[in-house]
C-alpha cells in the first residue's frame, strides 16, 4: 500500500503542489512567527531596561541619603524628605480606608452573593469606576471635598479620593483571593457545626491571606505614583520644612495632619516640569522619578515575593 | 431642585465622615454663606474697590493658620514671604498652594481659603456679586518677556507691530522681522491664564492669534521654557523670573520690546509695558493673622528685599 | 477552635438566637461595604453629570455649539464659542493609532507568553509586565519630554516621504516642526496601554482549553497554524475585551498626553503636527477659571464626555462577552 497519506485538513490550503512543499511553507511559517514572538518579548524587556538604566544612570549623582532625607532647597539640590513623607502619609491614609472596606467587599462578592440584581450592579459599578479616567475622580474629589465640603486642598481629600479609585480593585482581588480558597475547606469547617460568619473569619480568611496580602502591596503600588487625582484634591504646595515632633493633628502645620494640603512625589515631578526654578530642576526631577520607579518595583516584587513566602508559611503547599 | 438635592447630598456625606476641622482651624471664619450658581459674568466695567496698601507696623506677630491659594506666578514670593513670617513668628502657620489665579479667586470666594492669589482681577472672572466680596490687596508687579530659542540669531527687538505680524499668524518665517530662514513656531499659555490675556490685551490689542500646526499650548512657566529650549524657532512669553534663572539664561534669547529692555527696573519705572499687577484677595477686610502677613506683604522686609531678589518689582516705595 | 455560640449554655438545649445572629450581621456589613460601590458610583455620575450638564442648563449653550470645531471661550473677545470637536477628534486620533501600534505588540506577547515561551523566559517576562503597569504616568510625560519629543525633532525635521522605484511617492507627510505632535501623544499611550492589552489577552488565551490544542496537533499543525486558527478566533472576544480596556485607558490619561503633545486647539493633518484631547485640554484649563463661569462648565462638559466613553466601553465589554457565554 503506497497510497499517500493527506493530512485532514491543511488550514494554510491555496498552495497547490506537492505535500512536501505545503509542509515546508507552513514550517517557514511557524518558524517566522516563532522568532517573531520571541522578539516581541525581547522587545518588551529591551524597553524596560532601558528605562530604568535611563533613570539609573540619570540619577546616580543625585539620589543619596541626603536626597531622601533632606529639604527643599533653592540654592542646593536638596532633598525630597517633605515630599516622600506625604507620599507615604497619603498611601497609608488611603489604605487605611480602602483595605477594609475592600476586603470586606470581597468577602461579600465570594461568599454571600448570588446572581442577583444587587450583585449585577455592584460588578457594574466595580467595572464603571474603575474605568473612570483618574483626571475624572480627581474633579470629582474637587467637587465634593475641596468646593463643596470647604475643606479646600487637603491630604484627607486626596486620601478619600483615591480610596474611590482603589476600591474597585481592591474588591475584586479580594473576591479573587477568597475564592481561591478550596471549598473542601468550607465544607469541613461547615461539618464541624461552625456557623457561616465564623467559617469565614475563622478558616478562609487566614488562608486567603497570602492572596489578600498580595492584592494590598499591588494596589499599592498604583496608589504611590497617582498624580492626576491629587493634582486637584491635595493641591500643589511649595514643600518646607516639617516639623515631626509636632503630633497634634488638628495643626495644618503638623506633619501629621491630614487637614493641610499635601504634595506627594508624583505631584511634585509635574509640578516641577511645569514650573521648576533653578539650576537643579531636572536633576531633582530626575532624582524623583528614579525614587518613585523604585519604591513602585519594591512594591511590585515585594508582593510577589510575600505573597510566595507567606504561602509557603501559612499553609502546607 | 437638582442643586439643593446636591447639596443635601453633601451635607449626608459631611455628617458621615466627621471632618469639618478641615476649615475650622482656620484664624478667619468666613462670613460668606455659599450661594447658589452665580449669574452671568460681567465683563470688567466694574471699577474695583480701590487696594489698601497703607503703611502699618511691618511685623506683628499674630498666631493662627492660614492658607493662601492661587497663582503659580505669585506662589514664589507669597511662599518666601511667609517663610520668612514664620520663621520670625513661631505661633503663626501660613500655607501655600498654588492650583491657578482661577482656584484661588474661587476659593477664597468660597471661603475654603483665606487668600487668593491672583494675576488677574477679580471682576474680569467672577460673578459681580462675588467679586464685590473681595478686597483686592496689590502686592507686587511683575513683568514678561518674550523670548526665543538661541537659533534664531540677529532678532534682538521686537516692536509692537511686528509682535502683532508675529502671533496673528501673518508673519510665519523669522526671516520676515529680520531673522534666519526658520519657521515661526509659536509657544502659547492656555488662553485661560493670566499670562495670555495680559500679553493679549497689552501687546497685541486685542487681535486674534494664529492657530493650527506651528502652534503649541503649554502649561506654565517651566513647560513653556523646556519647549523654547528644545524647539527650532519658538518664541514665547515667559516671568522675568524664569527668563534670570541662572538654568535658563544662557539658553534662552530674550527680547526687547519697541527697544525697552526687560529689566525689573524699566518695568517699575513704566517704560516697559508688558507687566501687571500681583494681587491677593481677601473675603472681606482681613483680620488677624491674615491682616498681619499682608501688612508684611507690603513693608520693607518684602518690598525692599524679597520682591527684587525674586525679579518682580515693588509696590510701595 | 470556634466557639459554638448556639450551644454554648447547656448541650442539647437550643436558645433563642441572639440579635445578630437573627438579622445575620457579618451578611449585612459586608453587604453594605460591598454596596458601597453602588453608591460611589451614583455619587460619582451625579455630580459630574450635573456639573457638566449647566453649560446647557445654566449658560444656555446649544448642544449644535458644542459640536462646532471653533473653540473660543474667552468672554473678553466675543463672541464665545464652545466647540468641543477638536478634543474629541484629539482623543479618538491619539487614542486610534496608539491602538494601531501596540495592539499588535500586545497581542504577541500574550501569546509568546502563553504559547512560546519557556518557564524560565515566563518568569522574567512576567514581573517585567508587571513593573510596566506600575510606572506612574507622570514619569512616562517625563521620559517622553525629555527623550522622545527631541529625538522626533532632530530625526525628522524635514519632510518625510516614502517612494518606491516605479510607482514613486506613496506616502508624504511633512517632518516635524517640532517634537510635540500625535506621534509622540500616541507612542507614549501605546506603551502605557501595552500591560493592560496583554494580560487580559493573555487570561484569554490561558482559558481556552487544552485539548484544542492536542486536537489542532495531532491533525499535524504547526504551533503558528494552531495559533493562527484555532487559538485566535477562540480567544476573540477576549482579546476584543483587552482592546477596549486599553482603549479606556489610553482615552482618560491625562498628564502623560499632556506634557508631548503639544495641545494645540485645531484638527490636526498629519501624524507630525501638535493636537489636543479632552483630558490635556480640562488639566490646562481647570486651575485659571472660575467655579460657576461659562468656561469651567464647558470642561465640565468635556469631562461628562470622558464619563460616557469609559461608561460606554464598559457596557461594549459587556456585549462582546454575553454574546461569547450565549453562543
Amino acid at each position: 500500500m503506497t497510497t499517500a497519506y493527506t493530512p485532514a485538513s491543511e488550514p494554510s490550503g491555496g498552495r497547490s503542489g506537492s505535500l512536501r512543499g505545503r509542509r515546508t511553507g507552513s514550517i517557514l511559517a511557524d518558524r517566522a512567527a516563532t522568532v517573531l514572538l520571541w522578539g516581541t518579548g525581547c522587545f518588551v524587556l529591551l524597553v524596560l531596561g532601558s528605562i530604568i538604566l535611563h533613570f539609573a544612570l540619570a540619577a546616580w549623582g543625585v539620589v543619596s541619603v541626603n536626597f531622601v532625607v533632606g529639604d527643599p532647597s533653592e540654592t542646593s539640590l536638596g532633598g525630597i524628605l517633605p515630599i516622600l513623607w506625604n507620599s507615604v502619609y497619603i498611601l497609608v491614609l488611603t489604605m487605611m480606608i480602602s483595605v477594609p472596606l475592600g476586603i470586606l467587599g470581597g468577602i461579600y462578592m465570594s461568599e454571600y452573593a448570588v446572581e442577583n440584581a444587587i450583585t449585577n450592579a455592584i460588578r457594574f459599578a466595580e467595572e464603571s469606576i474603575s474605568s473612570v479616567p483618574s483626571i475624572v475622580v480627581g474633579l470629582f474629589g474637587l467637587i465634593l471635598f475641596v468646593d463643596d465640603l470647604h475643606w479646600g486642598f487637603c491630604a484627607l481629600a486626596g486620601a478619600l479620593a483615591l480610596t474611590l479609585f482603589n476600591l474597585p480593585l481592591m474588591t475584586r482581588l479580594s473576591e479573587q483571593a477568597l475564592r481561591a480558597v478550596p471549598l473542601d475547606e468550607r465544607s469541613a469547617s461547615l461539618a464541624l457545626g461552625a456557623t457561616k460568619w465564623q467559617t469565614i473569619r475563622h478558616v478562609v480568611v487566614p488562608l486567603a491571606i497570602p492572596g489578600l496580602v498580595t492584592g494590598v502591596i499591588l494596589t499599592a503600588g498604583r496608589v504611590f505614583g497617582e498624580a492626576a487625582v491629587l493634582l486637584f484634591t491635595s493641591g500643589i504646595g511649595t514643600p518646607v520644612h516639617y516639623n515631626f515632633l509636632n503630633l497634634d493633628i488638628t495643626n495644618p502645620a503638623s506633619p501629621w495632619s491630614p487637614f493641610r494640603p499635601a504634595t506627594t512625589l508624583a505631584v511634585y515631578i509635574w509640578k516641577l516640569n511645569s514650573e521648576g526654578l533653578g539650576i537643579y530642576v531636572r536633576q531633582v526631577v530626575d532624582g524623583s522619578a528614579a525614587i518613585l520607579i523604585s519604591m513602585v518595583l519594591i512594591f511590585n516584587l515585594g508582593a510577589r515575593g510575600l505573597g510566595r513566602l507567606l504561602t509557603r508559611r501559612l499553609t502546607a503547599a | 431642585m437638582l442643586n439643593g438635592i446636591r447639596r443635601i447630598g453633601a451635607v449626608g456625606v459631611a455628617a458621615a465622615l466627621v471632618a469639618s476641622a478641615c476649615s475650622s482651624s482656620a484664624a478667619t471664619p468666613s462670613p460668606v454663606p455659599v450661594t447658589s450658581a452665580p449669574t452671568v459674568m460681567a465683563s470688567a466695567v466694574v471699577t474695583p474697590p480701590p487696594a489698601t496698601p497703607t503703611p502699618v507696623p511691618t511685623l506683628s506677630c499674630q498666631s493662627g493658620n492660614i492658607t493662601a491659594a492661587g497663582s503659580t506666578a505669585l506662589q514664589p514670593l507669597v511662599q518666601a514671604a511667609a517663610t520668612a513670617y514664620q520663621n520670625q513668628c513661631s505661633g503663626a502657620t501660613i500655607v501655600v498652594n498654588g492650583g491657578g489665579s482661577g482656584t484661588g479667586l474661587s476659593q477664597v470666594a468660597a471661603g475654603s481659603v483665606q487668600i487668593g492669589d491672583s494675576d488677574v482681577t477679580a471682576e474680569s472672572k467672577l460673578a459681580t456679586a462675588d467679586a464685590a466680596k473681595l478686597v483686592d490687596h496689590i502686592v507686587a508687579k511683575q513683568g514678561w518677556i518674550v523670548v526665543t530659542n538661541l537659533d534664531v540669531t540677529g532678532v534682538k527687538n521686537l516692536t509692537t507691530q511686528q509682535n502683532i505680524d508675529i502671533w496673528t499668524g501673518k508673519d510665519t518665517n523669522w526671516n520676515q522681522v529680520g531673522g534666519p530662514d526658520l519657521p515661526i513656531v509659536l509657544i502659547f499659555r492656555p488662553s485661560s491664564s493670566g499670562t495670555r490675556s495680559t500679553f493679549k490685551k497689552i501687546v497685541l490689542g486685542g487681535a486674534t492669534e494664529a492657530t493650527g500646526g506651528q502652534t503649541l499650548t503649554e502649561d506654565s512657566n517651566g513647560a513653556v521654557t523646556t519647549a523654547v529650549t528644545k524647539t527650532n524657532g519658538a518664541v514665547s512669553v515667559i516671568g522675568f523670573a524664569y527668563y534670570n534663572d541662572p538654568a535658563n539664561k544662557p539658553l534662552l534669547n530674550g527680547l526687547q520690546l519697541d527697544g525697552i529692555d526687560a529689566t525689573v527696573s524699566n518695568m517699575a519705572g513704566g517704560t516697559y509695558k508688558l507687566a501687571a499687577d500681583g494681587h491677593m484677595y481677601t473675603n472681606g477686610q482681613p483680620s488677624g493673622l491674615t491682616a498681619a502677613f499682608l501688612a508684611y506683604m507690603l513693608g520693607p522686609n518684602v518690598q525692599g528685599t524679597l520682591i527684587p531678589s525674586l525679579s518682580y518689582a515693588p509696590v510701595v516705595k | 477552635m470556634a466557639q459554638l455560640t448556639s450551644a454554648r449554655r447547656a448541650p442539647g438545649l437550643r436558645v433563642a438566637p441572639s440579635f445578630s445572629e437573627r438579622i445575620d450581621l457579618p451578611q449585612r456589613v459586608v453587604l453594605v461595604a460591598a454596596g458601597s460601590m453602588i453608591a460611589i458610583v451614583v455619587l460619582l455620575l451625579t455630580f459630574v453629570t450635573w456639573q457638566g450638564l449647566q453649560l446647557f442648563l445654566k449658560d444656555g449653550v446649544s448642544i449644535t455649539q458644542i459640536l462646532s470645531s471653533t473653540w473660543q471661550p474667552d468672554p473678553t473677545y466675543p463672541p464665545v464659542i464652545f466647540g468641543l470637536l477638536p478634543f474629541i477628534a484629539g482623543t479618538v486620533y491619539v487614542t486610534a493609532v496608539a491602538l494601531i501600534i501596540s495592539t499588535p505588540l500586545s497581542v504577541g506577547l500574550a501569546l509568546f507568553l502563553s504559547e512560546v515561551a519557556p518557564n524560565w523566559a515566563k518568569s522574567i517576562v512576567q514581573p517585567a509586565l508587571e513593573i510596566f503597569v506600575g510606572i506612574p504616568s507622570v514619569v512616562w510625560g517625563w521620559l517622553g519630554i525629555t527623550i522622545l519629543v527631541p529625538f522626533l525633532s532632530s530625526t525628522f525635521p524635514a519632510h518625510i516621504s516614502i517612494s518606491l522605484p516605479i510607482v514613486g511617492t506613496v506616502f508624504g507627510m511633512p517632518g516635524f516642526l517640532t517634537g510635540f505632535s500625535w506621534l509622540a501623544g500616541s507612542l507614549v499611550l501605546s506603551v502605557m496601554v501595552l500591560p493592560t492589552i496583554t494580560s487580559v489577552s493573555y487570561d484569554a488565551f490561558q482559558a481556552i482549553p487544552q485539548e484544542l490544542r492536542t486536537a489542532s496537533l495531532a491533525l499535524g499543525t504547526t504551533r503558528w497554524q494552531t495559533i493562527r486558527h484555532i487559538l485566535i478566533p477562540a480567544a476573540l472576544s477576549g482579546v476584543l475585551t483587552a482592546v477596549v480596556l486599553g482603549m479606556t485607558r489610553a482615552a482618560g490619561e491625562a498628564l502623560a498626553v499632556q506634557m508631548v503633545i503639544g495641545n494645540s486647539p485645531t484638527l490636526p493633518t498629519a501624524l507630525t503636527q501638535p493636537l489636543t484631547t479632552l483630558t490635556s485640554q480640562i488639566t490646562l484649563d481647570m486651575g485659571n477659571t472660575v467655579f460657576g463661569e461659562p468656561w469651567q462648565d464647558a470642561l465640565w462638559t468635556m469631562s461628562l464626555v470622558l464619563l460616557a466613553i469609559s461608561i460606554l466601553s464598559v457596557v461594549l465589554v459587556r456585549l462582546i462577552n454575553a454574546r461569547r457565554l450565549g453562543a
